[in-house]
C-alpha cells in the first residue's frame, strides 16, 4: 500500500511528541515529514534555562539526535540561549522585560552567568499569572537575596543605542514611561507566548488568538492539525509543556484512524526552575466570589500555602518554600474531589513522604545532590536529576524504570515527585491515580477493571482479557496478578485460582529469600502455641538443617533457609504435628497478634487471646488486596500494638473498641477508631464486614490505610457500622468465600502433580550422547 | 547433533511455568509460555543472582522474583533500560518431550 504523506511544520516539543506518539500506534501508516526553523535536532526547550544557568549544556537537553530524522530539521530558541551566554561572557548589564516563569528563570540563569540583572515588570508582582501578591513577594525577597533586582509597575518606553566604536549598535540602556533609565547590554524579552499563526493565517485556516481546533486537535481546515503553543483550543493558548503532551497524544490518535481520543482542556500546574527555589501553584489561586481560602502564612520561616476552596472542592492552590504536597493538591484539583472529609487537616498535606528510609527529609529542593532518596535501592538525588535530564524523562514511572528510585517500597515517591517536578517544571503532570490504567497491558483503571468483572460475570484470566481488550498477549507480573485476585474474590467457588499469576511467595507457599531459598512460617493461631508444636518445629530445624530460627514482626516463628524441594517434606512433618500454613508470604490475612488479656494478665479486661484465636481461625485462608494484619489487646495499655493494624482490637470493661487502617510499615498509619462493641461476636461480624468491604473495593495492592484514605472512613462506616443489613450481607459473603479453604501445604503435600513443583529435574550428563 | 538431553515431558511444566534441571553447569531453568514454546536459561538472574525459575513469565519474558528485572527468554537479555544477560541453553521439543543441550 502505498503510504500517505505526513509533514510537520515546526520541530518543538509538541509536534514532534505526536510524531512519536503516532509511531507508537502506527508506525507505517505515514511518509513523514518534519520542517522546522533551525539547524538543530529536536531538543528538551524547557530545559534551556538550566543551559542557560550553567547547570546542564546543549548535547544533554537533544531528545531525538539528528539521525532520528529522515527529513529536515532546525530550531529556534538555542540561538537565542547560545548568544545570552556568550553576551555574558562579555558585557555587564542585563535587563529582563517580563517577570514571568520564563524571564525569572533567564534572570537567575545570567546572574548565575555573572551578569548584574534587573527585571523589569509592568505588573504589580511577579508571576501574576501563577502566583498571588503574597506569594509573589516571597519569591522576590529570596531572588533579591541571591542579586537579582526587580523593577515592578514599569513600562519600557525606548532602548537607548551605546555610542562611540565598540558599543556603536549596540543596546546600552533602558528607558521608562517614568523617565527613569537602567543601563542594559543585553536586554531579553521574555513577555510571554504569542501563538504563532502567520502561516495558518496565510493558508487561510481559521484563527483566533491561536489557530482554532477542536478536541481532536483538528484545524477548520479537515486535513490540518495543529497542536502546541500555536492552538487556541476552546480560547485558551497553552505555553507549558504537560498540556500539549495531551494534545499530543489526542492528536497521533486521530492521525492513526483511531479517532476516539479528545482533549477536553488541561488543569495546569507551574513550578519555578529556579534550584533552591521551590514554588508551586495550579488552578485558580486567586480564589474569588463564593470561594474560601486557607491559608498558611510564616514569611520568616520563608513558607506560604494557600489553598482554594469552592463547595467542598479544592479549586486552586498557591504553594511558596514547602511543596511537598503540590502533586496532590493538583490531583484533587484535577479530579474535582470533595474535600468535605479532610477539610480541618487539608492543609497540613497528605504526609505522602514516607517516615523512613530517607533521614526524615522531605523536601526535594533543600537536599544536596549526594543526599539519598531510595534507601531502597540507593538512589541518591542527583542521579535522579541526572537521569530525568540526560534521558528526557517526564513521568513517575520514567524515573523508576530508569534510576530504580521509589520502585521498591514507595515510600520516597513524594520525594522524587518533587524532584521531577522541580526539575523539569511544567511539563510534570502527576498521574491521576483514580483513572490511573492497570499497566502498560491496558488502558482501564483498577476500579474499571473490577467493575467489568462483576458486572460480565467473567471467572477466568483470558476471558476477562479478551473482553477488555488486553494490549498483551499474557498480560504482565503488575496485571496478572491484580487480575487473579479480584477474579477470585469477585467469584469465590467460580473463578479458578491461577497460580502462575502469582507471585512465587503465594505459588510456592513460602517466603523466597535474596538467596533463591524459602523460609516457612507455620501459623500459631493467635500467637499461641504448645510444647509439642515447638518439638516438632525444633525436629524440622535439626532435620533440614534450617541455618536460622527467628521470631516474625507478628510473633511467629520463622525458619529461614530452606531449599525448595525440602519444602513438601517439612510441610509433611509440620502438618503431622497439626500445623497449617502461616500464609506469611501471601496478599492475606497474616496474623492476629494478642497481648494475654483477661486470661493472665491482672490488668486484663477482655480475654484477648481467645478473641484473638477466633479471629484467626475465621480469617484463615482470605486472599485480600495487600497483606493483612490484626491484633487484639485486652485493655487500654495496648501490648499488642492494635493502634498500628489493619484491624485493631482493644479491651475494654464494657466490651471492645475496633480501630482499622492503621500501618506500622512503610508509612506509620495510626488506626481510626470505627466503632465500639459489646461482644465477641460482633467484633467478628463487624471486623469480617470491614474486610469483606476492602476485598471487594480495594485496588490490589492497596492496604487498607490507602483503600480508607481513598474511599473516607464515613464510607466505610455508612456500609460496616450504620447499615445492618449490609453489615450482615458483607460478613456472610466472607464467610461465604473463606468456607472450606484447604490448607495450601497439605494440599502441596498430597497432590503430585502440585508437589512436582518443587523438585528439581535430575540428569544424566554422562548417558547424553542420544540423538533425536 | 551431540549432548541433547530428554529433561522431562512437556506436560510436567506447567503453562507459564518452569522447571529447574540440576547440571554440571549450574542449574537451568526451562521455561514454557502459554503458546508452548520452552526456552533454556542459566537459572541465575544478571541482576542480583535471582532465581529467574521462579519469575512470572509473561509472552516470551520473564520477571526475575527478587527485584522484577525482566529477561528475555529468547537471548537472556534483560529489557531495556536494564542491562545484563543470563546464559542460554538450546531447548527444544521434539515428541512431547522437552530436550536441552549441554556443550
Amino acid at each position: 500500500m502505498r503510504k500517505q504523506k505526513l509533514v510537520v511544520v515546526g520541530n518543538g516539543m509538541a509536534g514532534i511528541r505526536a510524531v512519536e506518539e503516532l509511531l507508537k500506534l502506527a508506525p507505517d501508516l505515514y511518509d513523514i515529514t518534519v520542517f522546522g526553523a533551525e539547524p538543530h535536532p529536536n531538543y528538551n526547550r524547557i530545559l534551556l534555562s538550566p543551559v542557560l544557568a550553567g547547570e546542564m549544556t546543549i548535547q544533554d537537553i537533544i531528545l531525538n539526535p539528528l539521525g532520528w530524522y529522515a527529513g529536515v530539521i532546525s530550531y529556534r530558541d538555542i540561538k537565542d540561549t547560545d548568544e545570552m551566554i556568550a553576551t555574558a561572557a562579555t558585557h555587564k548589564h542585563a535587563v529582563v522585560i517580563g517577570g514571568g516563569l520564563l524571564g525569572l528563570e533567564a534572570a537567575n540563569g545570567l546572574k548565575l552567568r555573572g551578569m548584574d540583572v534587573t527585571v523589569v515588570h509592568l505588573m504589580p508582582w511577579l508571576m501574576e499569572r501563577q502566583l498571588d501578591k503574597a506569594a509573589a513577594d516571597m519569591l522576590k525577597t529570596s531572588l533579591e537575596a541571591r542579586g537579582l533586582k526587580f523593577l515592578l509597575e514599569k513600562q519600557t518606553e525606548a532602548l537607548i543605542g551605546g555610542a562611540g566604536d565598540t558599543n556603536a549598535g549596540r543596546v546600552a540602556a533602558l528607558r521608562f514611561k517614568d523617565g527613569l533609565e537602567s543601563p542594559a547590554d543585553l536586554v531579553v524579552m521574555a513577555a510571554g507566548i504569542r501563538p504563532n499563526t502567520a502561516l495558518a493565517e496565510s493558508a487561510r485556516i481559521h484563527c483566533n488568538r491561536g489557530i482554532v481546533v477542536n478536541d481532536t486537535m483538528q484545524t477548520y481546515d479537515p486535513r490540518i492539525y495543529a497542536v502546541g503553543e500555536c492552538v487556541a483550543h476552546r480560547g485558551i493558548a497553552y505555553g507549558l509543556v504537560a498540556p500539549l503532551f495531551e494534545q499530543a497524544k489526542v492528536c497521533a490518535n486521530h492521525l492513526a484512524n483511531f479517532g476516539i481520543a479528545r482533549y477536553t482542556g488541561s488543569v495546569t500546574s507551574t513550578k519555578l526552575k529556579v534550584t533552591g527555589i521551590d514554588l508551586f501553584s495550579a488552578g485558580n489561586f486567586m480564589g474569588g466570589a463564593g470561594t474560601d481560602e486557607i491559608v498558611l502564612n510564616d514569611p520568616s520561616g520563608g513558607v506560604y500555602k494557600k489553598l482554594v476552596v469552592k463547595n467542598d472542592i479544592l479549586v486552586g492552590a498557591v504553594l511558596y518554600g514547602d511543596t511537598a504536597d503540590g502533586a496532590w493538591y493538583f490531583q484533587m484539583v484535577k479530579e474535582g474531589q470533595n474535600i468535605h472529609q479532610i477539610r480541618d487537616h487539608l492543609m497540613f498535606g497528605q504526609n505522602h513522604v514516607g517516615d523512613v528510609g530517607h533521614a526524615g527529609v522531605s523536601k526535594a529542593a533543600t537536599m544536596a545532590d549526594d543526599a539519598q532518596v531510595c534507601g531502597c535501592n540507593g538512589v541518591c538525588k542527583g542521579d535522579i536529576v541526572k537521569a530525568i535530564k540526560s534521558q528526557g524523562l517526564f513521568t513517575l514511572e520514567d524515573v523508576r524504570k530508569h534510576t530504580k528510585a521509589s520502585s521498591s517500597c514507595g515510600s520516597c515517591t513524594g520525594l522524587v515527585e518533587q524532584i521531577l517536578a522541580s526539575t523539569i517544571g511544567g511539563a510534570y503532570t502527576p498521574s491521576e491515580s483514580k483513572d490511573k490504567p492497570l499497566c502498560g497491558c491496558t488502558d482501564h483503571s483498577h476500579g474499571v477493571v473490577r467493575q467489568t468483572i462483576r458486572e460480565r460475570h467473567l471467572i477466568a484470566i483470558p476471558e476477562a482479557m479478551r473482553y477488555m481488550e488486553w494490549k498483551t498477549p499474557n498480560g504482565c507480573p503488575s496485571c496478572r496478578p491484580a487480575l487473579n485476585y479480584y477474579l477470585i474474590s469477585t467469584w469465590p467457588g467460580e473463578a479458578k485460582d491461577d497460580p502462575q499469576s502469582r507471585f512465587i511467595n503465594e505459588r510456592a507457599h513460602a517466603n523466597i529469600q535474596k538467596d533463591g531459598t524459602y523460609s516457612v512460617v507455620p501459623r500459631m493461631w493467635g500467637g499461641l502455641t504448645t510444647p509439642a508444636e515447638l518439638r516438632a518445629i525444633a525436629d524440622v530445624a535439626e532435620k533440614y538443617k534450617v541455618p536460622t530460627v527467628k521470631m516474625t514482626g507478628g510473633a511467629r516463628v520463622d525458619l529461614l533457609g530452606i531449599k525448595k524441594e525440602d519444602l513438601p517434606k517439612v510441610w509433611a512433618d509440620l502438618g503431622a504435628a497439626g500445623m497449617v500454613s502461616g500464609h506469611a508470604y501471601g496478599k492475606s490475612i497474616r496474623t492476629v497478634k494478642t497481648c494475654v488479656g483477661a486470661e493472665h494478665c491482672r490488668f486484663g479486661t477482655q480475654r484477648s487471646m481467645a478473641m484473638g484465636v477466633k479471629l484467626e481461625r475465621m480469617l484463615f485462608g482470605m486472599w485480600s488486596p495487600h497483606k493483612v494484619k490484626l491484633a487484639v489487646s485486652g485493655c487500654p495499655r495496648n501490648c499488642a500494638e492494635a493502634g498500628i493494624k489493619d484491624i485493631g482490637v482493644i479491651g475494654v470493661d464494657s466490651g471492645y473498641e475496633l480501630y482499622v487502617a492503621g500501618n506500622g510499615g512503610i508509612k506509620t498509619e495510626v488506626a481510626q477508631f470505627l466503632c465500639k462493641v459489646k461482644s465477641d461476636e460482633e467484633v467478628m461480624e463487624y471486623s469480617g464486614a470491614f474486610l469483606q468491604l476492602y476485598r471487594e473495593e480495594g485496588f490490589y495492592l492497596e492496604r487498607t490505610c490507602h483503600y480508607v484514605a481513598r474511599a473516607g472512613l464515613d464510607h466505610v462506616k455508612a456500609a460496616v457500622v450504620n447499615d445492618p443489613v449490609k453489615r450482615k450481607d458483607l460478613y456472610e459473603r466472607l464467610l461465604f468465600a473463606l468456607q472450606d479453604y484447604e490448607d495450601p501445604w497439605q494440599a502441596a503435600v498430597a497432590k503430585p502433580a502440585v508437589r512436582r513443583e518443587y523438585e528439581v529435574i535430575q540428569i544424566k550428563e554422562l548417558a547424553a550422547e542420544v540423538l533425536s | 547433533m551431540k549432548g541433547w538431553i530428554k529433561v522431562c515431558a512437556l506436560d510436567e511444566i506447567a503453562l507459564q511455568g518452569s522447571r529447574v534441571v540440576a547440571s554440571s553447569q549450574g542449574d537451568i531453568a526451562i521455561f514454557r509460555t502459554a503458546d508452548d514454546q520452552v526456552f533454556g536459561l542459566h537459572d541465575k538472574c544478571p541482576h542480583k543472582g535471582g532465581p529467574l525459575s521462579q519469575g512470572i513469565v509473561h509472552g516470551e519474558t520473564v520477571t526475575c522474583p527478587l527485584h522484577g528485572i525482566k529477561i528475555g527468554l529468547k537471548d537472556g537479555e534483560a529489557v531495556a533500560p536494564d542491562k545484563g544477560c543470563a546464559r542460554r541453553f538450546e531447548v527444544k521439543l521434539d515428541g512431547g518431550a522437552v530436550w536441552l543441550q549441554l556443550t
